[in-house]
């Protein structure tokens, strides 16, 4: 092998070494992580923060997820959220583990039975009851998820969850000219 | 799309493609027939929202079953923030059981329940205290026009005190009178203007000045010169500087956004609003109601319907009471009801499809078609997408209907607004031209709702985090907070101290309940010490033993060591917490 190839050799050698570590120093400083991973899973839970993955709450299940925990064990977002973690993490979408429960429920104290034993307000994940020892407690119900987890703790059964009312955005009919579902035009 | 028209624009070709289509206007038969009176109906039928699923529509009935109530007085109380009064349009008696049958066209009959009253006694109109509009403020106009219960009369229905006082914050600088009235068919606002522009001129000088707009624009389209010509004659002798914009009859040219775009050229995201842009509009009949409420103290109970279709001997316009029954308004139109194959509240496009046994007016209805099948005969079903592209030149919005039917119809909402569908007006445009009869405006309807649910959803989704989130950090802040007072605890018992009866049984926490215990020991110290010298005592009376009375001294001796300790520690205590 002559001088001038080996110098060559060296070079091309050297000019991928820096590029490789120019690209591993950008991905540590600029790329997204594992910690944006974990953020973008944590973006496709529904947020209600029941438990029902078994973990306490939807940002510890997103971290299972990203070291490799099984996509489907979130009832309240069901096959939507489990058909968009299959698209971001590139795994096959697989059927609930579960029954699918709905998110769109909110919790009511029914307030004349409530003896306030603060047991509730322990249980809620989003600090959604508000009261204290001995006196009424109440839901503010734009703030609950309507996870469940306060009506076990519940010594009297005063706690229902409810349908919950759509918001404005959500309604059917806002203004006069607006459609009913499947409500086609004249012409059409 | 917006870059290739503003360079049309700038090279002065911008009408010349005008988005929209060309209907048969089909207005010929009412538009030069005046505006007729309706007789009063024997009964009126109005829907009361007090769905619980919609809190801010709530609207709270006033009156009982059996009730009399007068015309123009208030029979129910909006309690949600977009709600708005309701007055009885007709003097009668109340009646809600019946109320079941026979429900207006505003909502479904199952939306809301209706309230009917049943024509009896004096009809004289109960009106509210007359406003001297050049001396009322702003907030009285307002006010005025919330308590008239005054709605957008083009259709969408938006409470109009609602639109004024956004424009009011906002700081508009236009006030834009819609008179295009571009669907067939709908001949109203023509004839108002005809009939009676010094009014409709007069309701926009009152909200312009009220809301701070500098001038008058009105749009109209070029099929109406009469009309044109009323309303440029009556704004001549407006204080404010005032044009009519004369623009080509094309549908849908009276589109808010669409209007506003073509008078002034001002653009607004599908998020903005007219008054982000500096403009507040309503079409003729909302202002003409506006100068009722005002300067007469009318509430909105009566309005302008166009009674239209070839079902109909004698179409016309005629001024109807709200919730009057669609029958009894066709019946005097000579309605054919063996021709009648459709009855539209509204337009041919916009309009909602109805029965006649359970239609009435809303303050909404413009326009009753009784339309017999060749008139406005039944599309055939649907057939597939050809990608012929006639959505697209039609569209108001600039969209690409096959290619948001393409997204919409597999719900794939993300990629539709990608595509702009959040701009879609739902007008019906696109319908209305394509070949394959396909559903493109509802689905596109249906479309922007998933989207809005989801958005909603997120926003739910967002704030729980926050809170979980927050929750799990307090929960922390505490469990770090009782950790580091156990710490202390430890560090305080640890600390080099002469062993008491105290210690014992007062375990210390903090300098104050650290102090007491201290005390009480102290106390108990005292009373061994003095317990312990009257049993020497008694003892050297009694001439006890020496070896019993050599144990009651060194028993003595002890509690005097104990009692010293005691003080020694309290003092020290007491130096460390000087505070107390």
């Amino acid at each position: 092998m002559t001088a001038p190839s080996l110098l060559g050799l060296l070079l091309l050698v050297s000019l991928i070494g820096s590029c490789g570590l120019l690209l591993g120093w950008l991905h540590r400083r600029f790329g997204a992580g594992e910690d944006g991973l974990v953020q973008q899973i944590d973006a496709l839970l529904p947020q209600t923060q029941c438990g029902q993955c078994g973990y306490p709450g939807c940002r510890p299940y997103a971290e299972a997820v990203e070291q490799g925990e099984a996509i489907n064990k979130c009832p309240p977002g069901g096959d939507t959220t489990i058909a968009e973690l299959a698209a971001l993490l590139g795994r096959d979408p697989v059927p609930l583990d579960g029954e699918a429960t709905s998110t769109t429920m909110v919790a009511f104290i029914r307030e004349d039975e409530c003896i306030g034993c603060t047991k509730c307000i322990q249980a809620c994940p989003v600090d959604a009851i508000i009261g204290a020892s001995k006196l009424m407690h109440t839901v503010i119900a734009d703030e609950c998820t309507g996870c469940d987890l306060c009506v076990a703790p519940c010594p009297v059964d005063c706690i229902d969850l409810l349908e919950r009312p759509p918001a404005m955005g959500e309604s059917i009919r806002l203004i006069a000219s607006d459609r009913s579902p499947g409500e086609h035009h004249v012409n059409a | 799309m917006s870059t290739l028209e503003r360079l049309q624009r700038w090279l002065g070709l911008g009408g010349s493609c005008a988005p929209g289509i060309r209907p048969d206007t089909r207005k010929a038969r009412t538009r030069d027939l005046g505006i007729q009176r309706a007789p009063l109906p024997p009964q009126v039928s109005l829907a009361l929202n007090d769905n619980s699923h919609k809190p801010w529509a709530e609207t709270l009935l006033e009156v009982n079953d059996g009730d009399w109530v007068r015309a123009g007085q208030r029979i129910a109380r909006p309690v949600g923030h977009l709600a708005l009064p309701m007055h009885a349009p007709i003097s009668g008696r109340v009646n809600l059981t019946g109320a079941a049958a026979i429900t207006s066209t505003r909502e479904h009959a199952s939306d809301a329940p209706g309230i009917v009253i049943v024509a009896e006694g004096c009809q004289q109109i109960l009106t509210m205290r007359p406003l001297a509009a050049d001396h009322a403020s702003p907030e009285q106009i307002f006010e005025r026009i919330a308590e008239a219960g005054i709605a957008g009369m083009g259709g969408a229905g938006f409470p109009a005190a609602l639109k004024a006082r956004a424009a009011h914050r906002a700081g508009i600088d236009t006030l834009v009178i819609n008179a295009a009235e571009c669907e067939p068919y709908i001949t109203a606002d023509d004839a108002l203007l005809r009939h009676d522009a010094e009014r409709v001129v007069s309701g926009a000088l009152i909200l312009a000045r009220a809301t701070g707009a500098t001038r008058i624009v009105a749009g109209i389209e070029d099929d109406k010169p009469e009309a044109a010509e009323a309303l440029s004659a009556a704004l001549a002798t407006s204080s404010l500087p005032a044009d009519v914009v004369i623009i080509p009859t094309r549908y849908p040219s009276g589109g808010e956004r669409q209007l506003i775009d073509r008078l002034l050229a001002r653009r607004m995201t599908p998020q903005q609003l007219p008054v982000d842009a500096g403009v507040l509009c309503h079409n003729p009949a909302t202002l003409a109601a506006i100068h009722d409420a005002v300067i007469r103290g009318l509430p909105a109970i009566t309005r302008i319907v166009t009674l239209a279709g070839q079902a109909l001997s004698a179409p016309g316009n005629v001024e109807a009471r709200v919730g009057t029954p669609a029958a009894t308004l066709l019946a005097d139109a000579g309605l054919d009801t063996s021709r009648l194959a459709k009855l539209i509240d509204g337009g041919p496009l916009m309009g909602h499809q109805r029965s006649l046994a359970s239609a009435a007016t809303t303050p909404t209805t413009h326009c009753l078609i009784a339309a017999t099948e060749q008139e406005l005969p039944s599309p055939p079903p649907p057939s597939p997408c050809i990608r012929c592209n006639d959505c697209v030149p039609a569209c108001p919005a600039g969209l690409a209907p096959q290619q948001l039917w393409w997204h919409t119809r597999v719900e794939d909402d993300a990629r539709a607004k990608a595509h702009g569908l959040l701009a879609c007006i739902e007008c019906g445009a696109c319908d209305y031209v394509c070949p394959s009869h396909l559903p493109l405006a509802a689905s596109f309807s249906d479309a922007k709702r998933r989207l809005r649910v989801a958005d909603a959803e997120r926003a739910r989704a967002d704030q729980a985090r926050a809170r979980f989130d927050a929750r799990k950090e307090r929960m922390q802040r505490e469990h770090d907070e009782r950790e580091a007072r156990r710490q202390a605890r430890k560090a305080a018992l640890r600390r080099p101290a002469p062993k008491t009866p105290a210690d014992d049984h007062a375990p210390t926490s903090s300098a104050p309940a650290d102090l007491r215990s201290l005390r009480i020991a102290q106390a108990a110290a005292k009373a061994a010490l003095r317990k312990a010298e009257k049993a020497l005592e008694r003892a050297a009376q009694q001439q006890q033993p020496s070896e019993v009375l050599a144990d009651l001294e060194s028993q003595q001796s002890t509690a005097r060591e104990h009692l010293e300790a005691a003080n020694a520690q309290l003092d020290a205590a007491r130096q460390e917490a000087p505070t107390s």
